[in-house]
């Protein structure tokens, strides 16, 4: 270790890597960011911007208040990447609407809520909900009246909302570079192993010495965790997604499958399957998801779709976030999740702080990979 | 920018559309965005955020800036669609409305 040891060496530079560099970074640490190419997974390109409560922690309460803290102070971050970086990524929480079809759809968001509201956390009671509300068809029409007569009800809660991820990445990479990070794309990692009391990143170009390993590679993680005594048991899930030509303005609101952006493009979401690390499209997906669009804006029938492609989440077996630090190589530790746009906020502002810190709270021990094994065992 | 009909292209019949009303021959064969940008019609749209005019510039399908709307229906790509006998074109201005709230 000497001179040229980075305090910290953040693999991947996508929305989660980034948010995670540009808080350390702005806590006054020297970090080298190491990323792959274009050739790379990444879901950071290819997403569909909402920055998302709803539903978000059904099952796990923390998740719910860490996702509700990060919508609360998401207004902090674009403002500080505004006045900062330069970068409007365009944030919107208007709230955010689920729209029913059919009775199903209606019981389904019910039950969610009351087992949300169930799960409180002991001393912070409701801290497991996040105040979404069922609505009649005719409450979410006078919201939204765009939506057409097949939408029966819907849930709606007042923290949803969307913003540019393209530019959210744009935004946090011109504050790397303008805060002299070092970032590195082309440097794929293949290992890392213990130098002194620190790491050695050893990358497809060589060489990086640093007293501090953050995992935030994505899918990327899972062939270097295990190496490093952490579990990451992510899978990919690929979704697709229509976007349709500038249209003047007819959504309001943000949807889980839907967002009019500040262009006039209607984003159309999203699907999932089960097909490895495959990003190809699959037609009769693409139809299904046009299809049901039509049934809840029936105007979109008369707009044209101008591109379709698919993403890859990057997803637990729980869908939950993956926050530790290993037990047997201190000072490494894995950031990870799907909702890496919505969770921006608390990556960039609340966990880089306790990485620099050298340790991660309490509020985030529900994060750690144990609660898999105590699945299995 | 002045364009000209290749020899071979003229021998192909005329045939009359209207853009905005106004009467244009073009040949069989050609292309909404070919047939307009032969009869000087330099913008055919206003842009959905700036509001500035804009023309077919790909011809191939590729670049949406030659959406018009033909026969009642807008965002039709211009340099997609061969044009017909008494097809009737207008511009764009603006966002295409596709919801009438
Ligand atoms: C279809 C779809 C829709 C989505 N919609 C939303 C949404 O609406 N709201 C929301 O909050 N989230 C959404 N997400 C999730 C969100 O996009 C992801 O959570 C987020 O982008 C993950 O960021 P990441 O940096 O972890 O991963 P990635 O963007 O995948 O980045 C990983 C990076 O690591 C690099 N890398 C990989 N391996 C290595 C290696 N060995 N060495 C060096 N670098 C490496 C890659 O080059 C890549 O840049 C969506 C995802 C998808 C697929
Ligand atoms: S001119 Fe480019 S799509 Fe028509």
């Amino acid at each position: 270790m000497n001179d040229s040891t980075y305090d910290i060496a953040v693999i991947g530079g996508g929305l989660v890597g980034s948010a995670v560099a540009w808080g350390l970074v702005r806590g006054g640490a020297r970090v080298v960011v190491l990323d792959e190419g274009d050739d790379a997974f990444r879901a950071s390109r290819g997403n569909f911007g909402l920055v998302w409560v709803q539903g978000k922690g059904d099952g796990m309460a923390d998740y719910a208040a860490w996702t509700r803290r990060s919508a609360e102070i998401w207004p902090d971050l674009a403002a500080t990447l505004a006045s900062e970086e330069g970068v409007d990524v365009g944030l919107r929480q208007p709230g955010g609407i689920e729209s029913f079809l059919t009775d199903a759809d209606r019981d389904a968001a019910e039950l969610e809520i009351k087992r949300m509201h169930n799960q409180g956390l002991p001393g912070r009671p409701g801290d497991g909900a996040n105040d979404t509300k069922i609505i009649t068809a005719e409450e979410a029409r006078a919201l939204e009246p765009s939506l057409g007569p097949e939408v029966i009800g819907a849930a709606f809660n007042p923290h949803d909302g969307h913003v540019n991820p393209l530019y959210l990445l744009r935004g946090l990479h011109a504050g790397l570079q303008r805060l002299g990070v070092d970032y590195r794309p082309g440097h794929a990692v293949v290992r890392v192993g213990r130098d002194g009391g620190g790491y050695r990143v050893v990358t497809s170009k060589g060489d990086v010495l640093a007293h501090k390993v953050v995992l935030a590679a994505g899918l990327g993680n899972i062939p270097l965790a295990p190496t490093l005594g952490l579990n990451v048991p992510t899978r990919p899930d690929r979704g697709q997604i229509l976007v349709t030509e500038r249209l003047a303005p007819m959504i309001g609101y943000a949807y889980v499958n839907f967002r009019q952006t500040e262009e006039g493009t209607v984003m159309i979401g999203a699907s999932s399957a089960q097909a490895g690390f495959d990003t190809s499209l699959d037609i009769d997906t693409s139809a299904r998801l046009a299809a049901r669009a039509r049934r809840i804006f029936p105007a979109l029938a008369k707009a044209r779709i101008v591109r379709t492609w698919s993403a890859l989440r990057i997803m637990s077996p729980d869908g939950f976030p993956i926050y530790a630090e290993s037990e047997t190589h201190p000072g490494v530790f894995v950031v990870t999740c799907h909702s890496g746009v919505t969770l921006a906020a608390v990556h960039a502002l609340e966990l880089a702080p306790e990485i620099l810190a050298g340790r991660l709270s309490e509020r985030l021990a529900a994060f750690s990979p144990k609660r898999f094994e105590m699945v299995e065992a | 920018m002045k364009f000209s009909r290749l020899e071979s292209a003229n021998a192909s019949p005329a045939v009359c559309f209207t853009c905005n009303g106004q009467v244009i021959e073009a040949r069989v064969g050609d292309s909404v965005a070919t047939a307009l940008l032969m009869a000087g019609i330099g913008s055919t749209r206003d842009t959905a955020l700036s509001g500035e005019g804009r023309a077919a510039y790909c011809l191939m399908g590729v670049c949406f800036e030659c959406l018009v709307e033909i026969d009642g229906i807008p965002n039709q790509q211009a340099c997609l669609v061969p044009v017909s006998e008494g097809m009737s074109v207008r511009r764009q201005e603006g966002a295409p409305q596709v919801w009438n709230g």
